[in-house]
């Protein structure tokens, strides 16, 4: 019975840890996706001022509130706007942003392919 | 013909690069968070200053008047600068002012307050930041005129003469 019971203390230290890191996984993700307004250029989770020190509690404290990694970007969003996050979204402004790296892998392709076709024939 | 049409090409290609990186290199780069106005104010509870009380922000902003919420720290320099101005709007009875004491130690805020007289009605404390983040504040000082519960005026940094003035044209 003693072991069943050592055993049961076990499987649950070892789920607490494992729910643990994936918060802490969360968190690092999250605020280094995040800019740091008073360090700008550096992630939060690079900053060390007190804005990001800060940020980095909020996050913790949201997650623990059971708020998903979406609603704490756009709770972030309505505080201090887009510009807070490294990966903006798929806007009308953000159009060429997201779409002209792909236009011009197309365009090479397309060109690569058809210099290919030429040398072939 | 096609080596004319290459030339122009790139030639037009370098003169759009250029006028994009010099419009670029005179725009300033750092980053001021709009003000989101006609913003419900934050709902966050908050323990008083000097006490074990915890207030909500509705109890907090109960009235419909008006509310100038400014944070401060006694370790910050800009804070003393603006301080006269709110010693001066302390005067305006249309106005109530809380105080938001950002990451200080207790001992040191009052020796602030003894030093330069305490304008605030209530001050609130945020012992790790995070109800500042509720603002949207990114620093002290920064002060947010507050009407019907809804922010109607931010001010990043000192209040200073000019912002002083626009406080007191909107109490009137």
């Amino acid at each position: 019975m003693k072991i069943f019971k050592f055993c049961i203390l076990l499987v649950f230290l070892f789920n607490f840890n494992a729910v643990k890191a994936s918060d802490d996984n969360l968190v690092i993700k999250i605020t280094k996706n995040l800019r740091c307004l008073i360090c700008q250029g550096q992630s939060v989770h690079d900053s060390d001022s007190e804005f990001a020190n800060s940020l980095k509690i909020v996050v913790q404290n949201k997650i623990n509130e059971g708020m998903m990694e979406d609603e704490i970007y756009n709770f972030l969003k309505t505080k201090y706007g887009e510009w807070i996050l490294y990966e903006p979204e798929l806007t009308k402004k953000t159009y060429i942003l997201w779409l002209l790296p792909i236009l011009l892998f197309l365009i090479g392709g397309a060109i690569i392919f058809k210099n290919l076709k030429i040398r072939n024939n | 013909m096609k080596t004319k049409i290459i030339f122009i090409s790139l030639i037009t290609f370098f003169v759009i690069l250029f006028l994009i990186f010099y419009v670029g290199l005179k725009n300033t780069n750092i980053y001021t968070p709009k003000s989101n106005l006609n913003n419900k104010i934050p709902s966050f509870q908050a323990k008083i200053f000097d006490s074990e009380v915890y207030e909500s922000s509705d109890e907090i902003f109960s009235n419909n008047s008006f509310y100038l919420l400014n944070i401060w720290s006694s370790w910050c320099i800009p804070c003393r600068d603006e301080h006269d101005f709110l010693i001066k709007l302390k005067k305006n009875k249309n106005i109530e002012l809380i105080g938001l004491n950002y990451k200080d130690k207790k001992k040191n805020a009052k020796n602030f307050l003894s030093e330069l007289n305490n304008p605030y009605k209530k001050i609130l404390l945020d012992e790790n930041g995070s109800i500042s983040i509720e603002w949207g504040a990114y620093g002290v000082p920064e002060s947010f005129l507050i009407h019907k519960k809804k922010v109607i005026k931010k001010i990043i940094g000192p209040i200073n003469e000019i912002s002083f003035l626009e406080i007191e044209k909107l109490l009137k």
